[in-house]
């Protein structure tokens, strides 16, 4: 016998079966135990105010995971929120201001566009270069970062029209309108990377690149297609955390650079690349954003709440280890 | 019975409800290179282990060596007391120490807290080195030399340990010509100072050249142990698979239209004026020694690489390619020699691997990739090329050798090429499934694809092709066709 070892299951579908069973048991047991311990968990203003803020780490983490499928990271995802958030804000406070809602549109149309590019820059550098993304991230998050402080001298831009503010804070059929972004986007990122040739080949090339390019696949433009949708989806992000905020500042949301990084793997993506999977993520997120919820409504401490995701993370992969033996 | 080295009787071991070993008996000769012969699952590595101590074996196993008394197991400490040592394949040395540590690593392990003085190892490593007559340097860092002189470390690194049973686990797998034959002068030498020595290997003409004698395993029960004396390739190979394998050349003329044309095409360093013509329906074999530009040339032909100089004509018109996805486009197609790195991505499931080469045509609509086209396409090539797989959604890396070169087929044949290049499409693969793989590249070349088969085993090449081109040093050295020529002498063209 040259290998004795059962034969290896590949991550679907019945890893992904696993892992999502793994997170909605990790979402009903945590809302479980919060709806029974923590007063008021169950009243509409918390269930709301979880359900406004779930979707800026939420989208954040989705920006993670498409670099993390291939095999890399975007460490670039918070600041170029910032940046992106900044170019709308400045465009409809200066620029736009008297067009109204189309004033507001083309607004967001260009802090998408300054996200993606950001995003594609990244990209070009991986695909030509051929750098680590760490640290071409790694320096497109510094380079953001200073420019951005650089232009707003280190203060932030507030008020916007309370038709853009109406994106942070109104409803549609009674789900919160960030919600609906988060899921939506999630929604069409699940569909991309499960049903379409690129999102194909960016679990290919996490798991080898030099394969996935003999087997005659464009790697260059998929790694540029790929971090360009993370810069796209972080922009997302901070357009919905302008709305929510009625402001933008340089450094806002720097905290969940690591967070988004843990959600990732706590949805047991795999940090070699190649897998990864959206609702597992989608159900992981929710299940964070119940812990420190309901923490706060426990009174605990918010830091506390980021200890026990911590241990959380620790937790299941631990559990998960056994299903998943891998060399 | 003072000549008997070491004698196994009896041996069993089952795994969970499968039996691996079934009363097998096992018998080497002091002095004496013996073959463990078998294909992939035979048991050969679970009988080495059971001997080398890893395994327990079942109750019922008697172990005997010299004239001592038998033992029912043999324990790691009783095989390092007896001299027993195994070269895995991957050598299991330390690539950031030296050589000279490498080879008195045992020391270190024997007085964790005693410091050892550089000098005494560097002495004793380099009696050992000259004792087996090698060029190793002892300051070097094992990372830096090739897997030929780490595999010498290796050896010298037993030799000092005091072994007197060696067995050397697929030991010429990845070297040239030429450290083979290094190889097994050391082997003969060795077996000359009463060291005996257990060879395991998949090619059978390196099997045939230096054992004395072949244990044939298969399936768990042993065949039998032959003298090599008069054993020819063909017949070992049955002993092997217990199947009478159609290994009858094919030596067909050919006179197809030309489909792929060469003209002095060159890469500097690499191939120099490279002139071909490979017709259609043909098997054009292609050979020479590792480094004398088969693969390079390859790599041009599949657009890996740019050419510097000639021309390349597909039917009849000028042809450039900037990428591989032009060779492909083109209908070429490159199964790569390293299907491990480069053929395969190991860890994704049967289905993807298989459908990465035609993403193009199963996303219909576009922007839907349907789950559905894909696991068709899958299935429908591994009813094709009879391909054993259990379940698709599996990593392509649970399939053996054999299977897994038939995914690779499978791949590029959905591409519908009708130039096939296959770079060394057996290595790694048993000798069973060998002759499935070639029958289906023959089949393919009845139907009409061209086929360039790089290959560095005389034999294969011989028996598969058309004509055959021989490389050396980066230019065309020899054109023949088989039918003017025999295995043995072409052997003698490759490596003159």
């Amino acid at each position: 016998m040259s290998s004795a070892s059962a034969p290896r299951r590949a991550f679907r579908p019945g890893a992904d079966t696993l892992e999502i069973g793994i997170m909605a048991l990790l979402l009903v047991a945590s809302f479980s135990f919060f709806a029974l311990m923590a007063p008021g968990f169950l009243s509409a203003v918390n269930v709301r105010s979880m359900a406004v803020q779930l979707p800026e780490l939420g989208l954040l983490s989705l920006a993670m995971l498409v670099p993390i499928i291939s095999g890399g990271l975007n460490l670039a995802v918070t600041f170029t929120a910032n940046i992106a958030g900044l170019t709308t804000a400045w465009l409809v406070q200066n620029a736009l201001g008297d067009a109204g809602a189309l004033g507001i549109i083309a607004g967001i149309g260009a802090g998408l566009g300054v996200g993606s590019a950001a995003g594609f820059l990244i990209g070009v550098i991986v695909a030509r270069v051929g750098a680590h993304p760490i640290l071409v991230s790694l320096g497109a998050m510094i380079f953001l970062q200073g420019l951005g402080e650089f232009l707003t001298r280190g203060g932030g831009i507030s008020g916007m029209p309370a038709g853009f503010q109406w994106l942070g804070s109104g409803s549609l059929i009674g789900i919160p309108i960030p919600m609906l972004i988060f899921l939506l986007t999630a929604g069409g990122l699940a569909y991309f990377m499960q049903f379409t040739r690129t999102g194909f080949s960016i679990h290919m090339i996490g798991s080898n690149l030099r394969a996935t390019e003999y087997s005659g696949i464009d790697v260059r433009r998929v790694l540029i297609v790929l971090y360009t949708l993370s810069g796209l989806l972080a922009a997302i992000a901070g357009m919905v955390m302008l709305a929510r905020f009625n402001s933008v500042r340089v450094g806002h949301g720097e905290s969940y650079l690591l967070i988004t990084v843990l959600a990732c793997f706590l949805a047991g993506a795999n940090p070699f690349g190649g897998f990864g999977r959206v609702l597992p993520l989608v159900l992981g997120l929710m299940s964070l954003q119940v812990i420190a919820s309901g923490m706060n409504l426990m009174g605990a401490s918010q830091h506390l709440a980021t200890a026990v995701w911590g241990a959380f993370l620790i937790v299941v992969m631990t559990l998960r280890m056994p299903f998943l033996k891998r060399s | 019975m003072d000549d008997i080295a070491l004698r196994a009787e009896h041996v069993s071991k089952i795994f969970g409800q499968s039996r691996v070993l079934d009363d097998v008996s096992f018998e080497l000769r002091r002095g004496e290179v013996l073959c463990l012969a078998g294909e992939n699952g035979c048991g050969k590595s679970t009988l080495i282990k059971i001997l080398n101590g890893v395994y327990t074996p079942e109750a019922g196993a008697a172990f005997s060596f010299g004239n001592a008394d038998a033992v029912s197991r043999i324990t790691p400490h009783d095989a390092r007391s007896l001299g027993i040592h195994v070269i895995w394949q991957d050598l299991a040395l330390f690539p950031h120490l030296s050589v000279a540590e490498n080879i008195v690593f045992d020391d270190y392990v024997a007085s964790p807290f005693r410091p050892l003085s550089r000098r005494a190892a560097r002495q004793e490593a380099l009696a050992v080195i000259e004792r087996l007559g090698v060029p190793l340097d002892p300051d070097s860092r094992v990372e830096d030399l090739s897997i030929a002189r780490r595999q010498l470390v290796a050896i010298c690194r037993v030799l000092r340990a005091g072994a007197r049973i060696v067995f050397m686990d697929e030991p010429t797998a990845s070297l040239t010509r030429n450290e083979v034959q290094t190889l097994l002068e050391i082997t003969r030498s060795l077996s000359a100072q009463g060291i005996s020595i257990v060879f395991v290997s998949h090619r059978l003409s390196e099997v045939l050249a230096v054992c004395q004698r072949v244990t044939v395993l298969r399936n768990g029960a042993l065949v039998g142990t032959y003298s090599t004396e008069g054993m020819t390739q063909t017949r070992l190979s049955q002993l092997m698979t217990g199947r009478e394998l159609m290994l009858t050349p094919r030596h067909a003329a050919c006179s197809g239209d030309p489909v792929l044309e060469l003209r002095d095409l060159s890469r500097t360093g690499e191939f120099e004026d490279v002139s071909l013509t490979l017709h259609r329906g043909e098997i054009l074999g292609l050979t020479g020694l590792l480094g004398a530009g088969r693969t390079e040339l390859a790599h041009v032909l599949f657009g890996m690489n740019r050419p510097t100089g000639g021309e390349l004509l597909k039917n009849g018109k000028p042809l450039t390619l900037r990428s591989n996805r032009d060779a492909i486009r083109n209908g070429i197609a490159y199964v790569s020699e390293d299907r491990l790195r480069l053929g395969l991505v190991q860890n994704q499931s049967i289905n993807m691997n298989t459908a990465v080469t035609v993403l193009d045509e199963l996303e219909k609509p576009r922007g839907f990739l349907s789950p559905q086209r894909l696991r068709g396409l899958t299935a429908d090539w591994i009813r094709r090329l009879g391909t054993k797989v259990s379940d698709a959604e599996l990593a392509v890396s649970s399939l053996s050798g054999g299977n897994q070169q038939r995914i690779v087929l499978a791949k590029w044949l959905a591409t519908k090429p009708d130039v096939l290049i296959l770079d060394c499409p057996t290595v790694g693969v048993d000798v069973g499934a060998k002759a499935g793989i070639f029958e289906i590249i023959r089949q393919l070349a009845d139907e009409g694809m061209s086929i360039i088969l790089i290959s560095d085993e005389a034999g294969e090449i011989w028996m598969n092709s058309d004509r055959v081109v021989v490389l050396k040093a980066g230019r065309i050295s020899r054109e023949l066709t088989p039918d003017a020529t025999t295995e043995a002498s072409l052997e003698e063209i490759i490596n003159a």
